[in-house]
């Protein structure tokens, strides 16, 4: 798997995430959340810090509305991190950077 | 090697931070400005700001901060993207403990603003980012058609209530009193809108459903009564608490733990200023928090050169 966030759809979440034998975070967002721009960068810091134990992905909510709708998402931003294909951490709002690497320490 | 020692750090990005920065960038103070996430602060979640002056038609939250850091950022402002864990105030030279690392200033101006309160009532904790928000914006969408409820009745209750009725089909304005703190042109908004209807003299007492929320329980504090109404959301705006967890306790607070300072923007504690939302103040907006912002900052610089004499 290559660096970095990987783009995620509805018809690719079952594979790339639920199956996957590596632990992820999936990162739902829209273009029209401020708060999801500004945890963007961090995001993306941390992806490269932790890149090889625990895979990156972003949902856009808009174009895909399946896979938030079954995680009963109703606020963005929302991190789900998934290990052994069940969700097992959700991080609801803006985060910052102690608690959001805290989390990936707990699941990789 | 010595660390580096700067002559000011500004705790906090939004509007107040930003002017700072900008001012002392501009004065060509050696400054950081230290922010957790992305500029911006509570601005980020306010979707349409309509009176700050200079934009008739009124300017997105968004827009209006990536404006305001693009103008720090050109005149030369270095921000530092981190989290402020503590500081270390009381001699002349600052500590300012990060997640990462230390950084040293001469002086410092905390501008970390203020984040939502929460109504302590249960089920809030537990149907967050489940149908309980404080972003409208960010949040709205999901609720396309559906009903929700809104808590408050103060300017950001009501402006952010109004702005759901663009997707909500319909909105509970649950306010304690019996009429609107909000400003008037608000106020005769919210009165006008047919999606939104105010419950009077009611607070919200509990949240519930299965794993999403599906009913509020709302009291009317004149009565007693309490009613059951069936939303999809529910969004609190029942007023701020200041970000100041990272502080000590030797600068001087108000009962509701803002900062106090006097009118040149100085704390209880030399060299350490605070500006916009975070001060003990009548007044929140953008407008006000710029001008203290710039103030900050101006006398910052005068304590910078008075210390070096």
């Amino acid at each position: 798997m290559a660096e970095g966030i990987t783009d995620i759809q509805d018809n690719t979440f079952e594979e790339q995430v639920v199956k996957s034998d590596r632990p992820a975070m999936v990162d739902f967002w829209a273009p029209w959340c401020g708060p999801c721009k500004a945890i963007g960068p961090l995001i993306e810091e941390l992806s490269s810090v932790y890149s090889g134990r625990i895979n990156f992905f972003k949902c856009n909510v808009d174009e895909n509305p399946v896979t938030p709708g079954k995680f009963g998402i109703k606020a963005i931003p929302t991190l789900i991190f998934f290990k052994d294909g069940a969700a097992v951490e959700q991080i609801t709002g803006m985060v910052q950077k102690s608690k959001l690497e805290e989390t990936i320490k707990k699941v990789i | 090697m010595v660390d580096e020692v700067y002559d000011l750090a500004i705790i906090g990005g939004g509007p107040a931070g930003l002017t700072a920065g900008m001012y002392a960038a501009r004065a060509r103070l050696n400054v950081v400005m230290i922010e957790k996430l992305a500029p911006g602060g509570q601005v980020l979640v306010t979707d349409w700001v309509e009176n700050y002056p200079g934009f008739p038609e009124g300017v997105s939250g968004a827009d209006l901060i990536q404006r305001m850091t693009d103008q720090a950022v050109h005149f030369g402002l270095k921000i530092q993207t981190d989290e402020v864990m503590s500081v270390d105030i009381s001699d002349s030279i600052k500590n300012i403990n990060l997640y990462e690392g230390v950084v040293h200033a001469k002086a410092i101006i905390i501008a970390t603003g203020a984040s939502p309160k929460k109504l302590g009532i249960p089920g809030e904790d537990m149907f967050y980012g489940r149908g309980i928000s404080t972003c409208a914006t960010c949040d709205a969408p999901f609720f396309r058609d559906k009903v929700v409820a809104a808590v408050g009745g103060g300017d950001t209750a009501v402006q952010e209530s109004i702005f759901l009725t663009k997707f909500a089909k319909k909105v509970y304005l649950v306010h304690r009193r019996d009429q609107l703190r909000a400003t008037g042109i608000l106020r005769e908004r919210a009165v006008r809108n047919d999606r939104i209807e105010i419950l009077w003299d009611s607070v919200l007492t509990g949240v519930s459903g299965l794993s999403n929320v599906e009913a509020i329980d709302v009291k009317n504090v004149k009565t007693g009564d309490i009613t059951k109404l069936s939303v999809d959301g529910c969004f609190i705006w029942i007023g701020i608490q200041p970000n100041a967890t990272f502080l000590e306790d030797d600068l001087k607070l108000d009962e509701y733990g803002f900062i106090i300072t006097d009118q040149e923007m100085k704390t209880s504690v030399p060299g350490v200023f605070a500006a916009g939302d975070i001060r003990s103040t009548s007044l929140r907006q953008i407008a006000t928090a710029v001008g203290e912002g710039a103030l900050a900052a101006v006398t910052a610089e005068h304590y910078i050169e008075n210390m070096s004499k």
